[in-house]
């Protein structure tokens, strides 16, 4: 899955302006997370086409970065996330950031993941079978 | 490198060479009512009176200021009739500095040009493209005339309208382009955007001055479009552009024989070869304006010797800085060229500006960079880590405290000419 990932400064009415843009191009946002430093964040976001919103957001001189995430699928109960890391620990894998959303079609609990290296990742997922979405 | 077949290999001149031309410069001033009375009050009264290179170094500097007091033709040697052509630098301080071509001159500086263009490897079966500045400027008419009399094919594009030139580019065959680094960049990262592939390009070199560049920013150029590229040297005061030019050994630039060349320190004093100072630059054989010992305001070193291209003769580093870009923060001396190094040598794009303020009585400076759109903003770690580290090489390298501030990709203004690199607001607050 590709996450979209685009550079904020912080300025006033900037992350609004970036938001009402997304819905101009009538993009859903299945997921977001906003990391922020003193000067400047990062905004990421999920969407079902992240190509062409990518697309749709240079033709108006957005700069956005496509970052390889996994979005696994966790069991929504006590210790469910921590069953799934701990197995990828096992593994090796080393998570840079991630963050949570709820699908509420199926009330489905749903973890974006960043890893530090992506072939660990993938071979941890080869073993380990997670669901993704 | 075989160069010699391309231009012709000059042999060493002896001072007394050199001595024959300079006098006949100063034959060709004395009769200007400046000169007379400056040279008369060191006790100058004929050219005759310049026995060696030293009493030549005892002649009285010329500056811009000397220019703007004679603004417009004051200092020209030959009859206004006898003039064919003026050039201007940009006056943003005052007035305009103004120079006078005779035909001859007009003739020579095309031949001095065409000779910097064949030291690139520019030939007569190349499609140049000019996105200099046509007009007063010296840059778009200088390189168009070097062009023509080399027989190379002549786009005069002028500067500006993008999205036109990378088109004609594809559709012309361009081969050379010249205009000023900061537009090249610009050019390779809108060829990026327009659609239009690097395949799609004929071009192989590039000539790029007008405007202080560093090393770093030539690998960025090259890398990105795929080109060589030379850095030419010239001022509209000594003539336009060839007064100095690369060749592919890339170890600074050839100064044409048509200009002879010293380095001084701040007060004045001659430096010798190898010594980092101002470049001070007498014409030869130039007569509607000739220009005696000339400040140029450009930081460099001399240097003199054989080049691997069989070139004998003077060569000066590529101008990093000019004083008048420098700035004092702090009672520091700050020159773009510093921070652009670090900016390029900590993988940031060469996108900076600098911006200078005052807190209290404190100067300030802000050096904006832009992130690079291309991958690892998404890793706030990595982009603190960078910008901690940039942070560290900059006040490591200017000695003062500075304030980084990453920016969004395309947020600071592109030049088609020379490059805005300073906002300096402390003149302009009230408190």
């Amino acid at each position: 899955m590709l996450q979209l990932s685009i550079f904020l400064e912080n300025a006033k009415g900037r992350l609004a302006e970036v938001i009402s843009l997304l819905a101009e191009c009538k993009v859903n946002l299945r997921a977001l997370s906003l990391a922020d430093t003193k000067d400047y964040g990062v905004l990421r976001i999920i969407v079902d086409d992240p190509e062409g919103t990518a697309l749709k957001l240079r033709e108006r001189k957005v700069v956005v970065s496509l970052t390889p995430v996994w979005v696994l699928k966790v069991p929504d109960r006590t210790g469910g996330l921590a069953e799934v890391l701990n197995q990828l620990v096992q593994q090796d894998v080393v998570v840079e950031y991630m963050y949570a959303f709820v699908e509420k079609e199926n009330e489905q609990a749903l973890v974006v993941l960043r890893v530090q290296d992506k072939a660990i990742m993938e071979k941890a997922m080869q073993t380990l079978n997670l669901p993704v979405l | 490198m075989d160069l010699a077949n391309n231009v012709s290999q000059e042999t060493e001149r002896t001072e007394e060479q050199w001595l024959e031309g300079l006098r006949k410069t100063v034959e060709m001033v004395l009769p200007i009512h400046h000169y007379q009375e400056s040279y008369g009050a060191i006790g100058i009264k004929s050219a005759a009176d310049i026995k060696s290179l030293k009493d030549f170094q005892k002649l009285p500097l010329t500056t811009k200021e000397d220019l703007r007091k004679n603004y417009p033709f004051g200092l020209f040697a030959e009859p206004m009739e006898n003039i064919v052509r003026l050039h201007a630098s940009s006056g943003t301080t005052g007035k305009p500095t103004v120079v006078g071509y005779t035909r001859e001159d007009i003739t020579l500086w095309a031949r001095i040009v065409a000779n910097s263009l064949k030291r690139a490897g520019v030939t007569k079966k190349d499609v140049v493209q000019i996105a200099y500045g046509y007009g007063l400027f010296t840059g778009g008419m200088g390189l168009h005339y070097g062009c023509e009399e080399l027989g190379a094919i002549v786009v005069p594009i002028s500067g500006g309208n993008t999205a036109r030139q990378l088109m004609l580019m594809r559709d012309f065959g361009t081969t050379v382009l010249a205009c000023t680094p900061s537009y090249a960049l610009y050019l390779a990262e809108s060829l990026e955007e327009s659609g239009i592939s690097r395949d799609e390009l004929k071009l192989r070199i590039g000539v790029f001055g007008a405007e202080p560049w560093t090393e770093g920013m030539r690998e960025e150029i090259e890398q990105r479009l795929g080109i060589k590229a030379y850095d030419i040297y010239g001022l509209s005061e000594t003539m336009g552009p060839g007064v100095a030019m690369e060749c592919p050994a890339h170890k600074g630039l050839h100064i044409d024989d048509h200009f002879y060349p010293e380095i001084l320190d701040e007060e004045g004093n001659p430096l010798t070869v190898g010594e980092r100072g101002e470049l001070v630059i007498t014409s030869l054989d130039k007569k509607g304006f000739p220009v005696l010992r000339y400040r140029t305001k450009d930081l460099t070193t001399l240097h003199y010797g054989t080049c691997s291209c069989g070139q004998v003769g003077w060569t000066m580093d590529r101008v990093s800085a000019r004083v008048d870009d420098m700035l004092i923060i702090r009672g520091v001396n700050v020159f773009p060229s510093q921070i652009e190094e670090a900016i390029l040598l900590e993988g940031f794009e060469p996108h900076y500006l600098l911006v200078v303020y005052r807190v209290g009585n404190l100067d300030q400076l802000e050096v904006q960079v832009e992130v690079n759109e291309t991958s690892f903003f998404d890793e706030v770690r990595e982009l603190e880590a960078r910008q901690q580290r940039l942070h560290k090489r900059i006040e490591d390298v200017l000695g003062i405290s500075v304030r980084i501030r990453l920016v969004e990709p395309k947020s600071i203004p592109r030049s088609e000419g020379k490059a805005v690199r300073v906002v300096d607001k402390r003149n302009k607050e009230v408190k």
